[in-house]
């Protein structure tokens, strides 16, 4: 390496470890963390080593039983039994009584342990049992993936639809998909005519438009969400002028439903969506539409196949940057909207605040991250596609 | 016909954009108790509230210092980083530039819960220290960006004519290159403090009780009890942003000739 080369990853490296130790594994690791299982076999150690060679398919011998009741006891002493049984209990129910009942079962004396146990949880002398905590013995766990698309695992580990009354997620990905699009599409459509303005008007007009733009820019997301939330109070300014106007006369329900949280994400994609468009547009040279005009088409025809099509790099990359971020929302949705309006983003906050089910929350991050990732990839499959029709 | 069109849509959705924040200003100037147009008069009162009452500032105090402390970390690295990057070529930089621009493209959510797993696991949670470098790592890829556009203005062989005039290395960076890049230093530390000053996210996942912000607080009260005081705590954070964004735009067009839409 040249001194030159050597000098400027100096320069470069101090950042580069900020972002990869602070951003970067903490975002790999997530992966991890939404699969990791160690903790039940951590706190069953004796019962790892005493089934790590059973066959699964006969009942484990006395020494599996004796291990098993020691490990209990043990995690019972260190206060963690709770949590284990709690988590086996997700997956199988009736596992936390079974686990907190065998605890209780006196030690003493060794010889005929297994004959006490099976007398006071006749459950353990069933082979499922055994091979249900065998799996939950494993460092990885699908759960919580599979919870995250509305799948889980039965007692005996087959992947099966989970009860209805746990399966929102498929529907709440949904709603978040649907809501960025409506989103995205509504911006586009505002956008459009806005970026035109401000690509052709005079200097002057142009830069009272550009600071209306800039302004809701440059001011922060909390900031913009709370003016939404006093607009569109029952009591709010909004409901008061439709009530002078005689629109209505009782106030109109808007905060703390869709409409609410579709206006106050639109305000806050405009300009993400707007800037990328006016760039494009400030860039095409009016002569392609005089030699469009020159060449007999009507002013439609002009916009259709000669404007429109220019301006697409910029549609796509204002499209795709609203559409990614509208579907990582959590604040705005979460102040103005309902319970029925929440997108992926709150119930990721409220698994890690709230319940403090870490790698459910995980679970759903990375999902998210999948779906962004394949929506991304489809739209570029997509885009000769779009281009055709755009140009046809 | 169609010129009127376009007229009223555009600024149609101008006033969208606008005009809600504008509402804020006289709703934080009411005498009122309610939050309503027109106000029934106007007073101070709830500005004269904001500064008397202890969790209003003390988050303000504790977010001007986590914003000054993510300024100063994430400026200096930022800037850095862009000088480096220019200095290497092709692919190498266009890989480095998209990793270090990642905090940008990371859906925020899932960035406050991968650092909040990540900074548990060292004890960095609940803590000042925590958030400041959380809010670095957000906050430098905009110093970078920043510091890069003006480098992309620079001519180069202004370093190498001054090497050719007998300047050694360190008179030609504090006489030329410095000279030219402060515009865009300056303007990266603005815009590292507004995005940390602003940010909510992984300052509810990453901060503890005793690191409440202003963001934080505002949410908060949004939660509970709507009061005009939320509306003077939003009109004083919008100022103090747009202020300190628009100067900074103007640093970085002040240092190279940029076009409209670099504003972005």
């Amino acid at each position: 390496m040249t001194g030159e080369r050597l000098r400027a990853w100096l320069l470069i490296a101090p950042l580069l470890a900020l972002v990869t130790a602070g951003l970067a594994l903490p975002l790999t690791s997530l992966l991890w963390r939404a699969v990791e299982n160690g903790e039940t076999a951590q706190a069953l150690p004796r019962t790892t080593a005493a089934l790590r060679d059973w066959d699964g398919t006969s009942l484990p011998d006395a020494a599996a039983f004796l291990a098993l009741h020691a490990d209990l006891l043990t995690a019972s002493e260190e206060s963690r039994l709770g949590g284990i049984a709690r988590r086996m209990n997700y997956e199988r129910a009736g596992m936390r009584q079974l686990l907190l009942g065998t605890a209780r079962v006196p030690g003493t004396p060794a010889e005929d342990l297994q004959t006490r146990i099976l007398a006071a949880r006749p459950d353990w002398g069933e082979v499922v049992v055994w091979r249900f905590v065998a799996r939950q013995l494993r460092p990885t766990t699908p759960l919580f993936l599979l919870n995250a698309v509305d799948l889980t695992l039965d007692g005996e580990g087959e992947i099966v639809h989970a009860p209805p009354e746990e399966a929102l997620f498929r529907n709440v990905f949904a709603r978040t998909a649907w809501i960025a699009g409506i989103v995205t599409l509504i911006s586009l459509i505002a956008a459009y005519p806005a970026a035109y303005l401000l690509a052709t008007s005079g200097p002057r007009t142009a830069a009272i438009a550009m600071a209306c733009v800039l302004i809701p820019f440059w001011t922060a997301l909390l900031v913009r969400t709370t003016a939404w939330f006093v607009l569109l109070q029952n009591e709010g300014p909004l409901n008061a002028g439709l009530i002078w106007l005689g629109v209505t006369d009782r106030p109109v329900q808007m905060i703390f439903t869709r409409f609410a949280v579709i206006v106050a994400m639109v305000h806050v994609t405009l300009p993400f969506v707007i800037l990328p468009i006016y760039a494009v547009m400030k860039r095409i040279d009016p002569r392609y539409l005089r030699a469009a005009s020159s060449l007999g088409a009507p002013p439609w025809t002009q916009f259709r196949r000669v404007y429109f099509p220019m301006t697409l790099p910029g549609v796509r990359a204002a499209a795709a940057t609203s559409f990614v971020t509208c579907l990582g929302f959590y604040i705005t949705p979460a102040l103005v909207g309902g319970d029925r309006d929440q997108l992926i983003g709150y119930f990721i906050a409220f698994f890690t605040n709230r319940t403090i089910n870490l790698p459910m929350a995980a679970a759903l991050a990375v999902a998210l991250l999948v779906g962004m990732a394949a929506l991304l990839g489809l739209a570029r499959l997509a885009r000769p596609v779009l281009s055709r029709v755009a140009r046809a | 016909m169609t010129r009127i069109f376009v007229i009223v849509a555009g600024w149609g959705v101008f006033a969208f954009l606008t005009l809600p924040l504008l509402a804020i200003l006289p709703l934080s100037f009411t005498s009122g108790d309610l939050l309503i147009l027109p106000t029934p008069g106007w007073s101070l009162r709830w500005y004269a509230d904001f500064f008397q009452s202890s969790r209003w500032l003390e988050a303000t105090r504790n977010s001007f210092l986590v914003g000054f402390a993510t300024a100063l970390i994430a400026t200096p690295l930022g800037a850095m980083a862009a000088v480096g990057l220019d200095r290497l070529g092709g692919r190498t930089r266009h890989m480095l530039t998209a990793l270090l621009s990642l905090p940008l493209l990371a859906p925020v959510v899932i960035a406050a819960l991968a650092i909040y797993l990540a900074f548990a696991a060292v004890g960095l949670t609940s803590s000042f220290a925590g958030l400041v470098l959380a809010h670095s790592v957000l906050a430098a890829p905009f110093a970078l960006l920043s510091v890069a556009a003006t480098l992309e203005g620079l001519d180069p062989s202004l370093m190498r004519a001054a090497a050719s005039l007998g300047a050694p290395p360190w008179t030609a960076w504090r006489r030329v290159l410095i000279p030219v890049l402060w515009p865009g230093v300056a303007s990266g530390g603005l815009l590292a403090f507004a995005t940390s000053f602003d940010e909510l996210v992984v300052a509810l996942f990453v901060a503890g009780p005793n690191q409440l912000t202003l963001p934080r607080q505002m949410y908060g009260g949004l939660r509970e009890f709507l009061s005009p005081t939320l509306c003077a705590a939003a009109a004083l954070s919008s100022l103090l942003s747009v202020g300190l964004l628009g100067i900074a735009t103007l640093l970085r067009r002040r240092a190279v000739p940029t076009t409209a839409e670099e504003l972005a």
